[in-house]
């Protein structure tokens, strides 16, 4: 037999597999709604861990950046002097107001506080932040109340961290050890970390806790996100200070990073988990699709088509019923979650950023990938078992 | 001339020499058939006959080019089929034989007519040649009104038509007959004798035909009974 005939062939059986997909609505259906759900289950799932590391990438200020002792990881290890503080303060590249440079020190304490929910305690911060505080944080809004007033024993509470723990209602006093502070605020930060901390003057928040003339970080508004090299290079420079400087935006991707894996992990964990069991699922229909067809394999066989023909004529009905269901799937996933995408730019914050769910067209490509993988399986597996038996065996069996 | 003269050796068309066939299940070895020898001349309406498991679909796959001997020679219109590649077999069954089924074996997702052009679409033919021989091979069955139906349309009896049409279809010299009747009541199955023994009196088809109804058998003109295989042949009725 020539090639030409041979490719005839596998033209005209491929044909009459694809015109015989609407025939066979009940087989042809459920493979494409298994392949669906799968996809849609795979690109939901990573698509989790997706929203989670791009915003985490996007997220932050590109001009804000944070100073440190040198060789901390974290602001909690950092400590850095008054002496050296008031340096940075000079440094260039910081944006400057009519109040002076925008560099604001900060250090903090984690308090204690009882959950409203439970009851149990949990740590949260309070921080003490220094001159031009709310210029630096600028996203920072007092709704409720006024802001503290330097140099007495009051604080303004994140909105996250009042409804989240007792006694942080307006008016209120906290007792934490000796100390007494009342509550004069309330504030939001559009959506970010801070909404979940306690803020009060860092000099009150010093004496309280001995902590000197001594701040933990100093945070900075550059005059542009190019600005920071500079800053930095002039602040490693300096022989009078031991401190490194990072961009925000990298500074939370490095704090987040754990979580980032977790979240990463955990998601695709979880998607192989729920796509393997989905899989087999539309394995199984898809299996059974081209395994019911085992009599019309038999006879066409008899008749005198070749083996391969007719694989790969089946293999051509599989992919066209899993793309089909890939392209179902992808759709299914973008449509129910890209309300999830809306919220996640509305609000860029921490906690919400965790449960964003970002279908990016990668993700769709993935699934679909996966689509075509099930089909290729579902379809070739069964199609050449029935196509590599011997004919008269195929025919005795049906 | 004294005496009958053996058919010249192009009368014959099909020669089955020294025939083993064994299977192997597991360990044990199943002698189907041995030591067999047949000839059928063409124009012949041969019933093959025997118990259930006696080997007559096995021997009748053998001339189909379905399967091949274990051991011997199987020759169709002057070709040795068994030696052929499967993929030869293939090509060779699309347009030497035309095969019936006991239970029809049509696709059930075509129609009538479509099901009918399949073994066309193994021949180089356009497809207002292939629709032309699709209607003669249903006229002769006389099924031209059920070409657009389904087979679950059909009855069992037009439904045997429709795979007698589909066997008819390419013109092969050999028609080979699994049970034809196997599945289909009296009158059904009488009609599909009647149309049979046309197709070997008008069309001079040669055709085999596997089955253990005597009523059936009555039809061919020479009976041959295979048991424990091995053939032991019957006068023509
Ligand atoms: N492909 C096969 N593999 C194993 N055994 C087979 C195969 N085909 C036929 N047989 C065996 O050969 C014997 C004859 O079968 P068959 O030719 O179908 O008988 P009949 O058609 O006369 O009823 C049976 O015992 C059957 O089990
Ligand atoms: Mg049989």
């Amino acid at each position: 037999m020539g090639f030409v005939s041979w490719l005839s062939q596998v033209g005209s059986v491929t044909k009459l597999s694809l015109e015989t997909i609407v025939e066979r609505k009940g087989a042809s259906a459920a493979a494409v709604f298994g392949i669906a759900g799968v996809v849609a289950v795979f690109v939901a799932v990573l698509s989790v861990a997706e929203g989670f590391r791009r915003v985490m990438t996007a997220s932050g200020d590109p001009s804000a950046a944070i100073v440190m002792r040198a060789g901390s990881d974290t602001e909690m290890m950092s400590i850095l002097y008054g002496t050296g503080v008031r340096v940075i303060d000079d440094a260039p590249g910081i944006a400057r107001s009519a109040s002076g440079p925008l560099a604001c020190r900060e250090l903090f304490v984690v308090i204690n506080l009882p959950r409203r929910s439970s009851g149990m305690d949990a740590n949260v911060p309070l921080r003490g932040l220094g001159a031009n505080a709310f210029e630096v944080h600028d996203r920072v809004r007092i709704v409720e109340g006024r802001r503290f007033t330097p140099g007495c024993n009051e604080v303004i509470v994140g909105v996250g961290a009042s409804h989240e723990f007792a006694g942080l209602d307006l008016g209120a006093e906290l007792k934490v050890g000796r100390n007494r502070w009342r509550v004069v605020g309330i504030f939001t930060a559009g959506g970010g970390l801070p909404e979940s901390e306690i803020w009060t003057d860092a000099v009150v928040l010093q004496a309280a806790y001995h902590r000197g003339n001594s701040f933990q970080t100093v945070r900075v508004k550059l005059a542009s996100p190019d600005s920071f090299d500079a800053f930095r290079d002039a602040l490693l420079a300096d022989p009078r200070l031991t401190v490194k400087a990072i961009r925000l935006q990298d500074y939370y991707a490095e704090q987040s990073r754990t979580v980032q894996n977790l979240i990463t992990g955990l998601g695709t964990l979880v998607a192989a988990l729920m796509g393997i069991g989905a899989s087999f699922g539309a394995l199984n229909t898809m299996y059974s699709a081209v395994a019911t067809r085992t009599r019309e394999i038999a006879t066409l066989r008899a008749l005198g088509f070749g083996s391969a023909p007719i694989v790969i004529s089946i293999l051509a009905e599989s992919l066209v019923l899993a793309s089909l269901g890939g392209l179902a799937g992808a759709a299914v996933a973008y449509g129910i979650f890209d309300g999830f995408r809306a919220a996640t730019l509305n609000w860029q914050s921490f906690s919400q950023v965790a449960f964003a769910f970002d279908v990016t067209p990668a993700l769709l490509a993935q699934g679909g990938g996966c689509a075509i993988l099930i089909g290729v399986i579902g379809g070739l597996f069964p199609a050449l078992r029935a196509a590599r038996i011997p004919v008269a065996t195929a025919l005795r069996e049906t | 001339m004294n005496g009958a003269a053996p058919a010249p050796a192009d009368d014959l068309l099909v020669r089955v020499e020294d025939v083993e066939k064994a299977f192997h299940r597991g360990e044990e070895v199943i002698h189907v058939l041995r030591d067999l020898h047949l000839t059928i001349p063409r124009g012949e309406f041969l019933a093959l006959m025997g118990p259930s498991g006696s080997g007559k679909s096995t021997l009748l796959n053998l001339l189909g080019g379905l399967d091949r001997p274990t051991r011997g020679r199987v020759i169709v219109d002057g070709r040795r089929i068994d030696r052929l590649s499967d993929r030869q077999l293939a090509a060779w069954r699309a347009r030497h034989v035309g095969l019936v089924f006991q239970f029809y074996n049509l696709l059930p997702v075509l129609t009538a007519e479509r099901n009918v052009e399949l073994p066309l679409l193994l021949a180089p033919l356009t497809r207002v040649q292939r629709r032309r021989h699709v209607a003669a091979a249903l006229g002769i069955v006389g099924l031209s009104h059920r070409a657009r139906h389904y087979p679950r349309q059909l009855s069992g009896g037009e439904q045997q038509r429709v795979g007698i049409a589909r066997a008819l279809v390419t013109d092969p010299s050999l028609l080979l007959c699994d049970e034809p009747t196997g599945d289909l009541d009296r009158r059904s199955g009488d009609g599909i004798l009647d149309l049979l023994q046309a197709l070997n009196r008008e069309h001079g088809k040669t055709i085999v035909m596997v089955t253990h109804d005597p009523h059936a058998s009555a039809r061919a003109t020479r009976v041959v009974h295979l048991d424990k295989g091995r053939l032991g042949t019957e006068a023509p009725p």
